[in-house]
């Protein structure tokens, strides 16, 4: 074991909302196409500091383990991403892992991102239809907007763009480009487009649109790419058109 | 004292926040009625979204003259017979509604030039059936239920309890299921909930097998603590190992049979001692060894025929890819706009391997995958407790032996919406008054439980026990099986189960605690292990994913049954965890059983199968 190649990591730790925090350092035994996240399982499967004393393993969220869920993101060498796609070979060390800074933390990397799924709810972030009972085929749209839509649509609710963004945060009501992208998301699609209006009055309100500074840092922290920046010019050029002609 | 919430009016329950659960939450709040649902994450973030390749229905858009009976047939036979074919046919037939449904719902399907719904090409068919978003399906589909969700809970009718695991099911004295006890997993509190009905919708229970394509989620736990309450559970055994996945440390990522789908080829060098990059063998010196052996088929023979294919090729053969275990999954001759479609995917590899799909052949090698047994449930999808419905991955219904790609996306959502009426009338012949000294009991023996569990100061650590298993269970009970390694691995079973009962706890903390969740989750997992290598161990024939050299025929004599698991007795406090087995008949009153043969076309047929 002692010659064995060893990851170094330090982490910030917190054992519940509001309690101190300290970092902690460790080492686990490396293994080919590592990432952050099996490391955090080594040290469940040994949980010692690097200095060889017991500590609790520590907490974090995770679920598909491929980018697809959001769950997992973190703090990561000074960036927000996700752990499960921060391969060990790609990262300088010791690897710093810290929780996201503008979620309230429930335990080391652990935070509370229910604010993000309000805001969806907010924004009305669904097609409103009459019933899942059979009324026939949907409506005929163009391979072009669907195109648009699914890149609008991979959005996963991790936040990266929310952690990056100067005008989001605890003591900001601003709503953050992830809702506003849902917002044109369901606009785009016909009959999600009937109930536009009622999405643009939202995003005119206080914490609306006009509260983005337009540091642009969204869409370069997003995993998925997504066309943040568009999105946010697409819904300010409707909501600017609703309030001269259609209000 | 945890905090009991009885309520006047009946609530629903639903457990597992994924398709089969959002669907059944959906039918059932539509209907006007008060629903909670319980989720380990946040139901966004559950299992679902790591399917990818798409959903069967059988809508007849490219001129092949397909059918939801066709879709049945292709279904039966994929399954090697072993499904009850009236809930089969009739999936089938409800499938192109729900893929309508979806697009209604504001899923971005991918669409053809003329602004329709695209379908592409899946195993087991030869038929373009499979509705698709790009190579991101479940996660779209995922979102469309979860936002559906979101509106009716904007209306009040739902509530979310997030972050909440189930550990128990509340049972009266006449054996009904009258609500649960769920743990929260921030604040470790533990509450009772009473319900007019409860469905499950857990998923899948990839983690009994260490590594696999599934989520971290995925233990089986609550289908676990059903069977070991009372529920019968079916068909544990058949466990579909999907050919091909990319290795990981964590996990091992699914490589979707979209890639198939759309065109990509298998092969290895001719030549086991080649040691060129794949891209530099010239094509006469590639075996193609799936379009060799089944011509019309090719690539897209199912699941379990191919993953037994390449074990074939790489370890009776020793062909591996450099004298490993990996096949090439070659995509480098496709168009852009086929690797467009497939972006998602294409993606993934991109990031966990370093390579690019689209320029050097990937390597993939098979994977656990899906889990084609599960609670049993009748027609109703009721299991045999009263009041208690499974839906999705963690019932056994529809895909019998072996499931075609596309059709577990359809059988979680086609499953919700018979369970979610069901649920609804099974209610409406029971009064909904649940006493509060019953939820109070069963939340006092969980708190025990807690409490025994918190106290464990023994030499094992559950994360390692975990892995040992994994791997022997990977090792033994997965492609191909063999009976004396099967009784061994059942051994060592019961082995760590007592092992469990001497590990450490780990971690005092009195929030997020994961090693007290992870503890009863792992006795969870021993006990289903157990049923998965009994019942495979009993079962001395060859079928669908479940393969015995020593019986390599389907012997439908003996085993055209389900096998049928009871819980013989036994806890985390006290040991033992045995299963007792017996057998059921299958419904095969639609379609006779017939040999399974992938090597010609079925008469069927479209006149032109192409990719």
């Amino acid at each position: 074991m002692s010659n064995q190649e060893m990851v170094h990591l330090r982490i910030l730790r917190q054992d519940a909302e509001g309690a101190p925090r300290r970092w902690e350092r460790f080492k686990v035994p490396y293994q080919p196409y590592m990432n952050v996240l099996s490391c955090l399982m080594e040290i469940q499967k040994n949980p010692v500091d690097a200095d060889g004393r017991k500590v609790a393993p520590v907490a974090w969220d995770s679920a598909c383990l491929e980018e697809v869920c959001g769950s997992c993101t973190m703090i990561i060498n000074g960036q927000v991403r996700q752990g499960c796609s921060a391969m060990v070979d790609q990262l300088a060390q010791p690897i710093e892992l810290r929780p996201m800074s503008k979620f309230p933390v429930i335990r080391d990397l652990r935070v509370d991102r229910s604010r993000i799924f309000a805001d969806f709810r907010r924004v009305r972030a669904w097609v409103d239809i009459d019933g899942t009972y059979d009324v026939g085929p949907g409506p005929r749209y163009s391979a072009e907007v669907a195109e648009v839509r699914y890149a609008l649509s991979r959005c996963m609710a991790c936040g990266c763009c929310l952690e990056v963004c100067p005008n989001y945060g605890p003591q900001s009501p601003f709503i953050g480009p992830a809702a506003i992208n849902q917002a044109r998301l369901f606009n785009l699609h016909p009959s999600g487009g009937m109930h536009a209006g009622e999405r643009l009055d939202v995003l005119m309100e206080e914490g609306g649109l006009a509260d983005c500074g337009n540091a642009q840092n969204c869409v370069q922290a997003c995993p998925h790419k997504i066309p943040l920046t568009t999105s946010l010019a697409e819904m300010m050029r409707a909501a600017t058109r609703r309030a001269l002609f259609e209000r | 004292m945890a905090p009991s919430r009885a309520s006047d009016r009946p609530r629903f329950l639903v457990v597992g926040g994924g398709l089969a659960g959002l669907m059944t939450v959906i039918k059932i709040a539509e209907a006007g009625h008060d629903v909670d649902v319980f989720s380990l994450v946040p139901c966004r973030r559950s299992h679902s979204v790591c399917a990818q390749g798409g959903i069967n229905g059988a809508v007849n858009t490219k001129g092949e003259g397909d059918s939801p009976e066709l879709h049945f047939m292709d279904t039966i036979k994929g399954g090697d017979f072993l499904a009850d074919q009236p809930p089969v046919r009739s999936m089938c037939q409800a499938a192109p509604g729900l893929i309508y449904l979806l697009d209604r719902m504001g899923v971005p399907f991918t669409r053809t030039r003329e602004g329709l719904i695209d379908f592409r090409r899946f195993g087991g068919t030869l038929h373009h059936r499979t509705a698709f978003a790009g190579a991101t399906t479940g996660q779209q589909i995922l979102y469309a239920l979860d936002e559906q969700v979101r509106r009716l809970e904007a209306q009040g009718r739902v509530r979310r309890f997030e972050n909440h695991e189930m550990v128990s099911l509340v049972r009266d004295e006449t054996g009904r299921c009258r609500g649960i006890v769920v743990v929260d997993l921030r604040t470790m509190e533990v509450q009772a909930h009473a319900g007019a009905c409860v469905a499950l919708a857990t998923g899948g229970l990839g983690l009994i097998f260490g590594k696999s394509t599934n989520s971290s989620i995925n233990t089986g736990s609550a289908a676990s603590i059903a069977y070991q309450q009372g529920a019968r559970y079916a068909n544990g055994e058949f466990i579909q190992v999907h050919p091909t996945s990319i290795p990981g440390s964590d996990k091992l990522r699914l490589m979707s049979e979209s890639l198939r789908g759309e065109g990509g080829r298998i092969w290895v060098p001719k030549d086991r001692n080649d040691r060129r990059r794949g891209e530099d063998i010239p094509e006469g010196e590639r075996y193609y060894f799936l379009e060799e052996k089944y011509p019309v088929y090719g690539n897209l023979v199912p699941r379990d025929i191919a993953s037994r294919e390449i074990f074939d090729v790489v370890v009776n053969q020793g062909m591996g890819v450099g004298g490993e275990r990996f096949v090439y999954l070659d995509l480098t001759h496709l168009p852009p706009e086929r690797h467009r479609k497939l972006q998602g995917v294409l993606e993934m590899y991109e990031k966990y391997i370093g390579e690019d799909p689209r320029k050097v052949p990937m390597k993939v090698f098979p994977a656990v995958h899906y889990s084609m047994g599960g609670l049993w449930v009748d027609y109703d999808q009721q299991t045999n407790i009263p009041g208690l419905f499974a839906v999705g991955e963690c019932d056994f219904a529809f895909h019998g032996a072996n499931r075609l790609g596309a059709n577990s996306l359809l059988s979680c959502l086609y499953s919700g919406t018979v369970a979610g009426p069901a649920m609804i009338r099974e209610a409406a012949g029971v009064s909904s008054a649940v006493s509060s000294a019953l939820l109070e009991a069963e939340c006092r023996r969980v708190e025990a439980e807690l409490e025994w569990i918190r106290r464990l100061d023994g030499p094992e650590n559950p994360y390692r026990l975990w892995t040992e298993m994994g791997e022997m269970m990977t090792e033994n009970a997965t492609v191909v099986r063999d009976n004396r390694k099967l009784q061994a691995t059942d051994e060592r079973l019961v082995e760590m189960m007592e092992r469990l009962r001497r590990c450490a706890v780990l971690d005092t903390g009195r929030v997020c605690n994961h090693p007290l969740m992870f503890i009863r989750q792992l006795w969870n997992m021993l006990v289903l292990a157990r049923v998965i290598v009994r019942g495979a161990l009993l079962r001395d024939e060859s079928r669908g994913a479940h393969y015995k050299p020593e019986f390599p025929q389907r012997d439908d004599a003996r085993f055209l049954q389900h096998t049928v698991a009871e819980y013989a007795g036994g806890s985390l406090l006290s040991g033992e965890g045995a299963p007792r087995i017996s057998y059921a008949p299958v419904d095969t009153s639609l379609i006779k059983p017939v040999l399974r043969d992938y090597s010609r076309a079925p008469e069927y047929a479209p006149p032109t199968a192409s990719i």
